[in-house]
């Protein structure tokens, strides 16, 4: 193992001499997701940098090398009753050799889940970093209280790669809840937004909710009488294959998502009304998060979305040239972003553009 | 006792006459202390063993405020040193000698409560209760429960990334804080995260939390707040023997339970709050376990009985639950009056705030018995055992010579063994000046040196806070106690390329 952290060393130096970068990639199940990887770039494998170093359930953690498959990890953690609790999607498919913890942790992408248990970047707790100058950084730690240093690790959670190679990982792990439940229900976005907003408020125990075309999901999770005093108050018709109905959610193989065209994640206040926002949506999260369809005016869309307080990426998109994926950053971001950038990959080595076109 | 950083001289040239008349005009005339007895108060944080007297201390009363002052500061190359409460328990208040010292105290209102969005925007200076007191009419509450919580403040939090009892389930000052105003070192104002679930480009947000004052000034703060739980009820179990104590914790949470509150405390600790509190506590044994439930009646119930069951397989001696929330209060009494308790029998005493692996705590409370011969002082612990973040209490007596310099060696002792346990010098009262030399122990210098790129990247002339939370390489050099790793020395391959 310690033989690939050598290579990367070497890849590294031979960037930084030669001025050509590298394409961090794990399993490339996530290539769609940024602005494009540079095939002109040295592609650096991380796979092959594999393993769970360190499991106990007791201990609520788990460390592995960043090549682990995400389905190793989860099926682990599942032997023990435990889970990831941010719920990654994957977004695996033929073409790719599956999602890596690592790869997960660039992305920083959470799946229905998010709304109760908090994003990947809750559940960092240290990592393992091969930076610009081939220098291997240990930050943050395996326990849950940590407050020596800047924490560095949980700002790696949605970095892209762009810090440099996260090689190792420990994540805070949950058990599984008792007994998970999914009601659905008929009513339009407004209500359904503020519904679940009401029902969270009374500390019904919600774990995801998803509107789409009129009808409201809503999952429960937790002690089967807690359970079923909530599904008292929502009311709705119980969905019998919601494990599959989550998944193809978390995975995007929900038929919204099969349609053709641009796909936007537009991360704005919960409440936001849907008439505020264009297009053709589905929403999750309570409202926190909202894919739209068919958004005809990238600017005005992004220009409008800052002035309600959130952020429009666009998420999936067959033109790679066209508009920015991610919203652009305020000046005075922008400079500490690529400030930030410097003190980690002093020579601009890691996914340089993947991010912003900027650093 | 005066803090000796012989860096601080690098800044021995601020003309303090002409700081005060550059600062005057940014804020209104009282809001401007200079004289002796106007400083005198802000000598020090809750780490009152240390002292140092800003030049002036300023209080802004609003953001534009905060703006111009640190502009001021940045135009002078005057360090500043932000201040909320001045509760904290490392020193990452404590002023600087040729320094500002920046209160947050003026701005503490709250701005507005969202109970459907269940979100609150605060001032910095706003007292973590206060937020719950406000929220408390919508059935909201904001999480995070520092043992301080009556007196210490949100922006305060923010710079510890404060805990409290109940962390282990509803999360840090990071898992509850969506978003933050900060206005940097050049008097730049920065939005960081936001109102909704996330924010583009880097989480900076998980870096300026628990960044000590050395990343910027924190003018507004947006909270998660959390629906209050229906109910709770607490298990006061006995146990006589430590060990089996720490074990039953970690087979309570490998059964699947995430309790609302897991503590324990031993026995030197129930025999110093029993007589102050009559919380009821086992005097007999060796250990005592507070674990907590709340949720819905029916969610309580069912983690109550499960709990129940878990702790008398481990062994517990005695189990009481409690039956009212009156009885609940009692039994949480105790534990929240260890400090004052040990304070009414040792005239004085020093926390420490070690974290290590939950598996761990059985033996590094044999080591800390240990350690009580060795150094001639007793101690008591109280733990957040859920969370495996511990709290030695060493008591002494300042007024005899050397028992202050025993204590920091015995506290050094406590969290050099906790990082070679695999945890932290630090679970949540932060690195400050307090364990600005325990930090030479946790990382090497190779995360040290990012961690001052990182300073740099956000204030490229070291002007605030300097001399905390991360130590120069030179210093932990100096002091002799750099981790070296596997026997590797820092920087064997230096230069790299």
């Amino acid at each position: 193992m310690n033989e690939l952290i050598d290579n990367w060393r070497a890849s590294i130096a031979t960037a930084s001499a030669t001025h050509v970068p590298l394409r961090v990639r794990g399993g490339g199940s996530k290539d769609f997701y940024g602005e494009m990887p540079d095939s002109s770039h040295t592609a650096i494998n991380t796979r092959g940098y594999r393993g769970v170093v360190e499991y106990e359930p007791s201990e609520l953690y788990i460390t592995a090398r960043c090549g682990t498959p995400l389905t190793e990890i989860e099926a682990t953690l599942a032997e023990c009753g435990q889970m990831l609790a941010f719920e990654p999607p994957h977004f695996s498919t033929a073409s790719d050799t599956g999602a890596t913890v690592g790869g997960c942790i660039a992305a920083g992408l959470s799946g229905p889940r998010r709304v109760s248990a908090g994003a990947v970047r809750d559940f960092v707790l240290g990592a393992r970093l091969l930076d610009g100058t081939g220098c291997l950084r240990t930050f943050g730690g395996q326990v849950m209280k940590n407050v020596a240093g800047f924490d560095v690790s949980r700002m790696l959670a949605g970095s892209l790669g762009t810090l440099g190679i996260i090689t190792e990982v420990s994540l805070k792990t949950l058990p599984r809840p008792a007994q998970e439940l999914t009601l659905c229900l008929e009513m339009d976005e407004a209500e359904a937004i503020a519904a679940t907003n009401r029902w969270m408020a009374q500390a019904l125990p919600l774990s995801a909710t998803c509107w789409r075309a009129d009808v409201l999901h809503v999952r429960l999770s937790g002690a089967p009488t807690a359970i079923q005093s909530a599904r008292a108050i929502i009311g709705g018709e119980i969905v019998a294959d919601d494990v599959v109905f989550w998944r193809d959610v978390r995975e995007q193989r929900h038929a919204f998502f099969a349609t053709p065209g641009d796909l936007w994640r537009v991360s704005v206040p919960a409440l936001t009304s849907p008439k505020q926002l264009p297009g053709n949506a589905l929403s999750e999260w309570f409202g926190a998060q909202r894919w739209l369809r068919d958004v005809a005016d990238a600017a005005a869309l992004r220009a409008h979305v800052i002035a309600l307080g959130g952020h429009a990426t666009l998420f999936r998109s067959a033109d790679t040239t066209r508009v920015a994926r991610f919203q652009p950053l305020a000046p005075a971001l922008l400079t500490l972003h690529q400030r930030l950038k410097t003190a980690f990959d002093p020579y601009g080595v890691f996914n340089p553009g993947r991010m912003y076109p900027d650093f | 006792m005066h803090y000796h950083d012989p860096d601080a001289e690098r800044f021995a040239s601020v003309n303090r006459d002409m700081l005060i008349a550059a600062l005057r005009p940014c804020v209104a005339p009282t809001s401007l202390l200079t004289t002796e007895e106007e400083l005198r108060p802000y000598e020090c944080d809750g780490l009152s063993a240390y002292r140092e007297r800003p030049l002036l201390v300023i209080l802004p009363e609003n953001e534009s405020e905060v703006q111009r002052v640190m502009h001021v500061c940045h135009e002078l190359n005057v360090p500043v040193v932000a201040r909320g409460a001045g509760t904290g328990l490392s020193g990452g208040a404590m002023p600087h000698k040729h320094g500002v010292l920046l209160s947050l105290a003026k701005m503490k209102r709250i701005l507005s409560i969202d109970p459907l969005a269940r979100q609150a925007v605060v001032q910095p200076g706003v007292r973590n209760l206060a937020i719950s007191e406000a929220a408390a009419d919508y059935g909201l509450y904001y999480a995070p429960d520092p043992s301080s919580q009556i007196a210490c403040s949100i922006g305060g939090n923010v710079a510890e990334n404060s805990g409290g009892v109940h962390c282990l389930k509803y999360g840090l000052t990071v898992n509850n804080v969506l978003r933050l105003r900060v206005v940097s070192i050049k008097g730049e104002l920065l939005e960081i995260g936001s109102a909704g679930a996330d924010a583009p480009g880097f989480d900076l947000l998980a870096l300026m939390i628990g960044s000590e004052g050395l990343l910027g000034v924190v003018t507004e703060v947006t909270v998660r707040l959390m629906p209050k739980p229906k109910k709770a009820q607490v298990i006061l179990a006995s146990f006589n023997d430590v060990g089996k104590a720490g074990d039953a914790v970690a087979s309570i949470l490998a059964a699947g339970i995430i309790p609302a509150g897991l503590e324990m405390m031993d026995k030197p600790m129930t025999a110093a709050v029993e007589p102050f509190v009559k919380a009821g506590y086992d005097l007999e044994a060796e250990a005592i376990l507070l674990c907590e439930s709340d949720g819905t009646d029916e969610e309580v119930a069912e983690d109550i009985t499960a709990m129940c069951a878990v702790l008398e397989k481990c062994g517990a001696s005695n189990m009481r639950v409690s039956q009212s929330e009156e009885e609940r209060l009692r039994f949480w009494a105790g534990r929240k009056a260890a400090f004052p308790a040990i304070g009414r029998i040792s005239p004085d005493y020093y926390c420490m705030d070690g974290t290590v692996p939950r598996k761990r705590l059985g033996e590094i409370l044999k080591a800390i018995a240990e350690m009580e011969k060795k150094y001639g002082l007793r101690c008591a612990n109280v733990f957040h055992a859920g969370d495996g973040n511990l709290h030695p209490l060493i008591m002494f007596d300042a007024n005899v010579p050397g028992e202050l310099e025993r204590t920091e060696a015995f506290g050094a002792e406590i969290l050099e063994l906790s990082v070679k346990l695999g945890g932290s010098i630090t679970g949540e009262h932060g690195v400050g000046i307090e364990k600005i030399n325990a930090m030479c122990s946790q990382f090497d210098a190779d995360s040290l040196e990012s961690f001052h790129a990182i300073k740099a990247a956000f204030d490229p002339r070291g002007l605030l806070n300097p001399g905390k939370a991360v130590p120069t390489l030179h210093r932990c050099a100096e002091f002799g106690r750099m981790h070296v790793h596997a026997g590797e020395l820092p920087h064997p391959d230096l230069p790299r390329f």
